[in-house]
């Protein structure tokens, strides 16, 4: 079979870091070649220097055979090389068609009745089930996705990236992804899958190059290789998948929610009478399927969103009222959804971001002076804990981090201020096995030492591996609340739905 | 938290001085002028002897206040646009303490500067309420209050500051009462050096120390940076939002004082100084930084007190001054693309230390071997 793509001793150094080290990638005509790495591997650097956003140092690359130097996105287009970014790159108030023609325009006047019946015509083809004339801020994540896709078919691509394309996404919008990259092969195209989720790659990749820190581990066929064989490597060590804990022993009430109503974004109720309770030494996981009021009521906790009504208390202590600093010295953490709007400040070095809770006090500073040896010392620390890698040790801009990097620095810092009350979102969206296995490790030994976790998690895995019990989310209310000991996916499933468990049960 | 200096913010500026000078060089030839003549002329008219030297100094000293008010606040992520009408209400203010207070020089200077920093702060903390309480925009209200400062004046100077003549200025202050010193005017040999280098100095590093040292200088970056994050970090944004435009309206308030009562000794009406807007050019090229404002102060001055001297010896209009100035920020502006050139060459140059480095080390593997 010929190959579509070759990379060929790629190598791409950044400040104080070797992020590609001599790596070879070949896909083949019409396969799906799945990248698998740790974070900070350096997979999405290979695929930003294959779409002309940065430059090899050493290496070359060719299409179709032929040895191409790729110096712009544009370029890449012209070669049919089409990438579908973590972060979509979408005018929210155009509709789906604009969005798509943007910039390629082709005369001066815009014929927008024709490219909408391409679009719709591509769209049935390639089963997205895409309405050309709807405004991309009134559909889904999962929908402003298959607009990206959209958009590299309108422009002919034929080697199409995906980096990381599940993360944002919904258990039941990944399989239909998996569907349409399906379809896309059918219709003759290569695809190139960036993922850390190794049974996505086992539902849909045909091979699979894995590296590991900037090098090149190997490539295997995917029918062949266990997940576990894949993981290994990838780490370089063998990795558990399941979280080995105790039974919990719960004590007294840490967070305690009465009958909390929260108003959203539109300024209707989006948590409605939630009433819970997380005691010391418990992991309580919410469940509920993405937008029906857990960033609310994960707001209302830490103070970002106002409560209509209701209470919300820590260790006994009312905390309905107070500031968001008070809260955090009343003992809540908080690990947030979106890391790369709340969670750091990306133009900043990691050091400063490392103390961004703490450095108005003793240590960290004293009668309003910072001193600095010691905020690099504890930022040091948690890096060297969590294993944070970046090109420039605690120096480097929070920005310059790989995803996964930045995740995990997140997570140590707020596991550094040792927190009674830890609120975990999401806390291993984006990270690789080996990262997710440390961090799942380090939320138990949180609630071991006697603290109270509260996860929310759209991953039903994560739910039931960490949580000692369930609570069951559900446009806003609380359905129910379970031992996980006492159910399983099929029921929280359910509940998930709006079925409330007695009938669950029934 | 120090946020490092790259040596590469020193080389786009320096780049971008370089290719304004050469934009400036074409305007000049193109107009039919020699362009050597033209800045012979514009580097002697800046500092040819001490006295300009001075002058250029003074000029410099104002713009080094504007500046850092602008850079200031451009940390915090606010857009200071009012250094103009904060310059003429601290500038008044140091202006009536100028007429009406009598005392020995010492507290007298400490009186005349705390007027000048409450007059700024009050004009640019009201921008700042308006941001926090109202989410106004601040460069909406901030030239809002320009105006609200112009029209005061100029109703305020003919009403009790009326000069015994004159129709458009506030009367004159006494020397002994400005912030011109014998022994610096004598150092410079007369002009309109005075004793705001001082203020400027200790107030670029006394900015400097609060934004890499203290805790408020921590807030206000975080603040400005992402102020999402410091929000659920428990910032106080709203309150460092208003602190940052009351500390950036004084620094623009001591730039009124300087102007007003050292380089000048009067106020004229129905004139917004245009100084106040200079200021942002002096911030852009100086990075935001206290140091990076200090240097491109100073260079900003020289072309500013150059270009009479120019014009008096040569064709060339002193506009072309100012169109170096513009085309100056206009590289700073666009220095994304200084910056991929100076790291590509960076990379090359480590590249070859390192290249050298590896067949020094297998040169010296053979000779061991
Ligand atoms: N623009 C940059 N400047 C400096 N260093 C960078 C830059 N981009 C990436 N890096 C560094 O290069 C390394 C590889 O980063 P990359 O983003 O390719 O990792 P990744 O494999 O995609 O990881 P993840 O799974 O976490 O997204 C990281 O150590 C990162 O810190
Ligand atoms: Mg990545």
């Amino acid at each position: 079979m010929s190959h579509v793509i070759e990379m060929l001793n790629i190598r791409k150094e950044f400040p104080g870091i070797v992020a590609n080290d001599d790596i070879t990638l070949q896909v083949e005509q019409g396969e799906i070649h799945a990248i698998l790495g740790e974070n900070g591997a350096g997979k999405s650097t290979l695929m930003s220097i294959l779409f002309g956003l940065y430059h090899a140092d050493k290496g070359i690359i060719k299409v179709r055979g032929k040895e191409v130097h790729i110096s712009s996105p544009n370029d890449a287009s012209d070669l049919g090389i089409g990438m579908v970014h973590q972060h979509f790159q979408l005018v929210q108030n155009f509709t789906v068609t604009e969005n798509i023609i943007l910039g390629r325009e082709g005369s001066f006047v815009l014929d927008r009745k024709s490219a909408a019946s391409k679009i719709k015509a591509l769209s049935e083809q390639y089963g997205l089930k895409i309405d050309p004339n709807s405004k991309i801020e009134d559909i889904t994540v999962g929908m402003q996705q298959r607009v990206e896709i959209l958009k590299m078919l309108y422009r002919d691509a034929e080697i199409l990236i995906f980096d990381e394309p599940t993360a944002v996404l919904t258990p039941q919008e990944i399989d239909e992804l998996m569907q349409i990259m399906r379809n896309l092969i059918k219709e003759g195209k290569s695809i190139i899958l960036i993922t850390h989720k190794l049974n996505e790659i086992k539902a849909v990749a045909d091979r699979c190059t894995v590296i590991r820190r900037g090098k090149m581990i190997g490539v295997v066929e995917v029918a062949g290789t266990s997940q576990a064989k894949m993981a290994a490597m990838m780490v370089g060590r063998p990795v558990s998948f399941k979280v080995d804990k105790k039974p919990a022993k719960p004590g007294k009430p840490v967070l305690e929610l009465k009958d909390v109503n929260v108003m959203n974004i539109k300024k209707v109720l989006g948590v409605k009478n939630f009433s819970l309770q997380v005691r010391e030494h418990e992991i309580v996981g919410i469940a509920g399927v993405d937008g029906n009021g857990q960033s609310e009521l994960v707001e209302a906790i830490s103070g970002l969103r106002p409560v209509a009504s209701g209470t919300i208390s820590i260790n006994g202590n009312d905390i309905t009222h107070i500031s968001i600093r008070a809260r955090n010295e009343a003992g809540l953490g908080h690990i947030p959804e979106d890391r790369q709007k709340r969670g750091l400040v990306m133009t900043a070095p990691l050091s400063a971001n490392m103390v961004i809770k703490e450095y108005y006090r003793p240590p960290f500073s004293k009668y309003g002076i910072l001193n600095e040896d010691l905020i690099n010392k504890h930022a040091q620390d948690i890096c060297d804990a969590f294993d944070v890698r970046s090109g420039e040790g605690i120096e480097s801009l929070a920005g310059k981090l790989s995803g996964g990097n930045q995740q995990k620095a997140i997570v140590g810092r707020e596991m550094a201020l040792e927190p009674d009350l830890i609120i975990a979102v999401q806390p291993t969206r984006g990270l690789d096995v080996g990262a997710i296995e440390y961090i799942h490790k380090r939320l138990v030994e949180h609630r071991d030492k006697g603290h109270a976790v509260l996860l929310v998690s759209f991953e039903l895995d994560e739910i039931f591996n960490l949580s000692d019990r369930i609570a069951v989310m559900n446009s806003g209310e609380l359905i129910d609340v379970v031992e996980t000991s006492a159910t399983d996916e099929e029921k929280v499933g359910l509940m998930m739905a709006g079925v409330k468990s007695k009938e669950v049960t029934a | 938290m120090k946020i490092k200096f790259k040596s590469n913010t020193f080389l786009i500026a320096v780049s971008a001085v370089i290719l304004g000078l050469v934009a400036g060089a074409i305007l000049m030839a193109s107009i039919g002028s020699n362009p050597f003549e033209g800045f012979y002329y514009l580097f002697r008219g800046g500092l040819m002897n001490v006295e300009r030297i001075g002058n250029t100094i003074a000029t410099a000293i104002t713009l080094m206040l504007v500046g850092l008010s602008v850079a200031f606040a451009f940390k915090t992520g606010l857009f200071n646009i009012g250094a103009a009408g904060q310059m003429l209400v601290g500038g008044l203010c140091a202006t009536l303490v100028a007429h009406y207070v009598f005392l020995p020089r010492p507290l007298y200077l400490i009186v005349i500067i705390a007027a000048a920093l409450l007059g700024g702060g009050l004009w640019g903390v009201i921008p700042g309420l308006l941001k926090a309480k109202f989410n106004v925009h601040e460069v909406v209200a901030t030239i809002m209050m320009n105006w609200i400062a112009y029209w005061s004046i100029y109703y305020f100077v003919p009403a009790y500051l009326k000069g015994p003549s004159l129709e458009t200025e506030s009367k004159s202050i006494a020397i002994s009462q400005s912030l011109r010193s014998p022994w610096l005017t004598e150092i410079f040999g007369g002009g309109y050096i005075n004793l705001g280098i001082f203020v400027a100095i200790l107030a670029i590093i006394l900015i400097k120390f609060i934004l890499d040292k203290t805790t408020l200088g921590f807030e206000l970056k975080a603040v400005g940076s992402n102020r999402f994050c410091a929000e659920y970090a428990g910032v106080k944004v709203n309150r460092n939002v208003i602190i940052s435009m009351m500390i950036a309206g004084g620094l623009a308030g001591l730039a009124g004082m300087t102007y007003y009562t050292g380089y000048s000794r009067n106020i004229q009406i129905g004139v917004m100084p245009s100084m106040g807007f200079d200021g942002i050019a002096v911030a852009l090229l100086g990075a935001s930084s206290p140091i990076g404002v200090f240097f491109s102060a100073l260079f900003f001055g020289m072309l500013q007190s150059g270009k009479g001297f120019m014009n008096a010896m040569t064709e060339v209009p002193p506009e072309i001054a100012d169109t170096i100035i513009a085309t100056i920020i206009y590289f700073t502006a666009t220095s994304v693309l200084f910056k991929k050139f100076w790291d590509s060459v960076g990379k090359r140059i480590r590249t070859k230390r390192k290249d050298r480095a590896d067949k020094a080390v297998a040169q010296e593997g053979k000779d061991n071997g």
